[in-house]
């Protein structure tokens, strides 16, 4: 145990190093020492996966060789910290490539903070998942915002981006004080502040409430709505390999925090899975909604994490239903999609933004309007943004549809069980699981579709090419961890189904029955047929193609011969007439003044229209105008005079003195 | 005896395009195509040679490929009567809707790949709507799971008939009938797509496949035949007493298939398509259909 302590210290301490190197080398030091704590954390995580039972291993940093920072591993922490390593390391693989660009025209301090705020994070992350201790907890999840933060402003020089990030470490303050809170009246009751004492906090009496400030304080990180607000502004914000491993990894550290605290809780389970299960089916269907109506890039996946993130809360919704009709299919596969859902959503997210990152590069705009045509001239990033794409709609046979089946299972598996009232809420969170998955396909043909075929839009999209051979190592890493999930399913979860048995401590009741088992093989199996009959059409169709002619011909225009990209369809006309149906969520604002009667030549005009994010709007920026319209009316009496304010501690003074003298304070 | 299903799936699948033909000729007066007329068209199309778009790539050289192979997946997965499917496991439609939609994922973005704007328009239409119809079907089942208590095609469909409880017959018409009209949405049928139409602009799913042809062009017919021969499958499997033995059943099973066709192929001939902002009200109220039939049967058994 003590070189592994001497080791974490030697790194942390050497990560000052970062500052003194020459760009060049900065990433490779990083790389260096993430590597180091990598191998020491998946080598702990590993050593408890394999332990038939869930015992924890627990840890002590310190040079002493007793008592220090204490880190306890069990399998949920395990599980994280295998995600949280693999996401890491190839964001820092794809920031090598990525940041290239930037050595040039940022100073080395900007490079060399990012590193090592980059280095930090990966550090805190690992401490939230380790610590249980609530201080320590607070202070990983401080030390977790601040260097996100810092990651986030890495383009400080645009004034856009730097109140971007500072709205993003209020919005995160504001969640810290939701757990602080709720930290604060578990250890008013137990003593003992940390996730220790939720055991036995939740063991008797009803503790709705906290499960709701802990709901909203996890909630912010996560990214759950009304708490997402966050999310669409700092990840296009941030650069590609951030926002990876942020959308990828950092905001799972909320659903982390949920799942240790639902693992605790022993009452008013009903109404918690209740709320989780309503809160996340439409951060779900919102995230999406909105989704669908950007042509930003990386701001359309980042209201794809806020999707993501509530079919994950879904799953966990079912899983704590589960508990409270305790039906171990619905525990077993509503929590096991869930957390299933965490590991694939870390892979085809991060894939996702680092293929937009390479997009953003060649092209150097972020707005798919403007670019089209670019499988051409970049095959790789296309062919990984596509496979993405379909593992994000959680298609078959890749990843994304299986821990989706897993959470449908859930939902299907007890339903002639259920009462009325079970069943009508699962009913509708199966249909709302439906209607996501039919809009994600909506979302991503578009996105696919807009950016990478047809014909180049513009000049910058004509000239785009493949950038940086090195930035696809990391783009192929995730994607042969989708296709392994997608085709030997049952390898992934089994150790998941662990997991859950070992927390919620189900191993002594009896057998447990993972109902998915022979399930899990044949979707291996149908999946392979598929992948056969595919392959055979396709060879036969190659033959078949060298018998006959083949000609290469503009396309049908419909007899009209002068062609031009312009008119090809774009993400707006694409998305219109979902848009028409989707107005009372989206709040779609057009822009238009209408040509009047008496015009008989009209003039030039404008078309534009906007979407804005209509829970934003009403519950941060309308109390904000709120507020300053009260705020103004106050600074009257700002004068700028002392005789004025004189006046005013005077009067304080005296009102204290009365209300002291009439015993009220 | 598992292979019997697809087998007879495929045979449904070959003689339903010219049914529906001959109804249509019939209902119109005319002396039409013969039964066989579709596979003509299908032999001509293999013969001849094809012709891309200078625009294209590989994801439109692909694509119908795709998506005939996730319907033969699909098709896979569908029980005939008592003698169950090829494969099958718990929670298996949801397999199968969601390998039909990565059929259609294909079939959207190869339109995008050629850069026509009617085929933008066809594709966005098509993602619309494949959209809106999603949820009746997993609504449906769900009613059919608390019925049966089974989540796998052969599970459900061998308790349902034998499950002895009579208040299945409204469950069954209502079951009839959201397949039935989803299939009118998948196959791109009257009154929510005129395979016949004209009019680019008037189109869906023809719309998609302006440029294909020669032998992807074959690959996209059937497809389309399948899936019409996959959702009169679902409706025999539906309506079928679980009992009875293999010649009834066959019987019953070409039955089914031919009223499926001759109900197709006249509201084809009588109705005309919808315009096309109403389709979505036509494809919600299935869901809202479906969801009836779950409140119904919730109240019956809980």
């Amino acid at each position: 145990m003590q070189a592994e302590s001497i080791l974490i210290f030697i790194v942390i301490t050497l990560s000052v190093l970062i500052f003194f190197a020459h760009q060049r080398f900065k990433q490779l030091i990083t790389l260096a020492l993430l590597a180091v704590i990598a191998v020491i954390t998946t080598i702990w995580s590993i050593t408890v996966f394999n332990d038939g039972f869930n015992t924890p291993v627990i840890r002590h940093i310190s040079l002493s060789g007793s008592g220090g920072l204490i880190l306890t591993i069990d399998k949920l922490s395990a599980f994280f910290i295998l995600v949280i390593n693999l996401t890491c390391i190839n964001g820092l693989l794809f920031a090598g490539g990525y940041l290239k660009h930037y050595y040039t025209r940022k100073k080395g301090l900007n490079i060399s903070i990012h590193f090592f705020a980059y280095l930090f994070l990966y550090i805190s992350m690992l401490l939230v998942v380790m610590v249980r201790e609530g201080l320590a907890f607070l202070i990983a999840w401080e030390i977790m915002a601040i260097a996100s933060f810092l990651l986030v402003i890495f383009d400080a020089e645009e004034r856009q981006i730097l109140k971007t990030g500072i709205s993003y470490l209020v919005q995160m303050h504001i969640g810290m004080f939701f757990l602080l809170i709720a930290f604060l009246i578990v250890e008013k009751d137990t003593g003992m502040l940390g996730f220790d004492a939720l055991k036995y906090y939740f063991k008797e009496g009803h503790h709705l409430a906290v499960f709701i400030l802990f709901l909203a304080g996890f909630g912010i990180k996560a990214g759950l709505i009304p708490f997402h607000t966050w999310l669409p502004e700092a990840h296009p914000a941030a650069p590609s390999h951030v926002s990876g491993v942020m959308s990828g990894v950092m905001i799972k550290m909320g659903i982390y925090g949920i799942l240790r605290v639902v693992f605790q809780m022993q009452n008013d389970l009903f109404a918690a899975g209740l709320i989780t299960l309503a809160i996340s089916l439409l951060s779900g269907l919102f995230g999406v909604m909105m989704a669908i109506l950007q042509h930003d890039i990386k701001k359309l996946l980042a209201y794809h994490s806020i999707e993501n993130i509530g079919i994950i809360g879904m799953g966990v919704g079912i899983g704590m239903l589960g508990v409270s009709y305790n039906n171990q299919s619905m525990i077993f596969l509503g929590f096991g999609g869930g957390i299933l859902h965490i590991l694939n959503h870390s892979l085809f997210k991060s894939l996702l933004f680092f293929s937009s990152g390479n997009v953003y590069q060649a092209s150097q705009t972020r707005n798919i309007e403007l670019l089209g045509g670019l499988m051409k001239r970049m095959p790789y990033t296309s062919v990984f943004f596509l496979v993405g794409s379909l593992a994000i709609c959680g298609l078959p046979p890749l990843n994304g549809f299986i821990s989706e089946y897993l959470i449908y299972s859930g939902m299907f598996s007890n339903l002639s069980g259920l009462d009325f009232k079970g069943s009508v809420i699962v009913v509708m969170a199966i249909a709302g699981l439906a209607l996501i998955g039919g809009l994600a396909i909506f979302c991503f043909t578009k996105a696919f579709g807009i950016t990478f075929l047809g014909e180049a839009r513009t000049k910058q999209a004509e000239e785009a090419s493949e950038r940086d051979r090195e930035m696809l190592i990391p783009q192929l890493i995730p994607v042969i961890f989708i296709a392994a999930i997608g085709i030997a399913p049952s390898l992934f979860v089994k150790p998941v189904m662990d997991l859950i048995a070992g927390n919620l401590s189900l191993t002594g009741s009896g057998p447990i029955v993972t109902p998915e088992n022979g399930s899990l093989a044949n979707i291996s199996l149908i999946s392979g047929f598929f992948v056969v009959i595919l392959t055979a059409i396709l060879i036969f169709r190659h033959l078949h193609l060298r018998n006959v002619p083949v000609k290469k011909e503009p396309t049908w225009g419909c007899g009209y011969g002068v062609y031009n990209p312009r008119m090809q369809y774009t993400s707006t006309s694409f998305a219109y007439n979902y848009n028409h149906l989707a107005k009372p969520v989206t709040g779609t604002k057009k822009d238009i003044n209408e040509i009047g009667e008496e015009e008989i030549f009209p003039s030039e005009r404008s078309f534009a229209t906007h979407t804005g994010d209509p829970v934003k709007e009403s519950i941060i920026d309308k109390p904000v105008e709120w507020s300053w319209f009260v705020l103004k009316k106050l600074a009257v009496m700002q004068t700028g005079k002392i005789q004025h304010y004189i006046l005013y501690a005077f009067i304080f003074m005296l009102a204290a003195l009365l209300l002291t003298y009439l015993k009220i304070i | 005896m598992r292979l019997l299903g697809f087998l007879f799936l495929i045979v449904s699948a070959l003689l339903i395009p010219g049914f529906i033909l001959r109804i249509k000729s019939i209902a119109a007066g005319r002396k039409g195509p013969g039964i066989w007329q579709p596979y003509r068209d299908i032999a001509i199309l293999f013969a001849k040679g094809q012709v891309f778009s200078n625009t294209s790539g590989l994801i439109f050289q692909i694509a119908p490929a795709i998506n005939l192979s996730c319907i033969i997946a699909a098709a896979m997965l569908l029980p005939f009567g008592r003698y169950g499917s090829l494969i099958s496991f718990d929670g298996d439609f949801v397999y199968f809707l969601y390998i039909l939609a990565l059929g259609r994922f294909f079939s959207i973005i190869s339109a995008l790949d050629t850069g026509s704007s009617f085929e933008g328009m066809g594709a966005s239409r098509e993602a619309l709507f494949s959209m809106l119809a999603e949820p009746a079907f997993f609504i449906l089942f769900a009613a059919l799971a608390i019925v049966t208590g089974h989540t796998s095609f052969s599970g459900i469909f061998s308790e349902y008939t034998i499950s002895g409880d009579h208040n299945i017959l409204i469950m069954t018409l209502i079951g009839v009938f959201v397949l039935f009209q989803s299939s009118l949405v998948e196959t791109c049928r009257v009154p929510v797509d005129d395979p016949k139409t004209h009019l680019e602009l008037t189109m869906i799913h023809e719309v998609m496949i302006l440029d294909n042809s020669g032998f992807d062009k074959a690959l996209i017919h059937i497809s389309t035949y399948l899936k019409q021969a996959i959702y009169g499958l679902l409706i025999y499997n539906l309506i079928t007493p679980f009992k009875l033995n293999l010649v009834f059943q066959i019987i019953i099973f070409v039955l089914v298939q031919a009223l499926y066709a001759i109900t197709a192929g006249l509201i084809e001939s009588f109705r005309a398509r919808n315009k096309m902002n109403r389709n979505p009200k036509f494809i919600l109220t299935i869901s809202a259909v479906a969801w009836i039939a779950f409140v119904i049967i919730l109240i019956l058994k809980k």
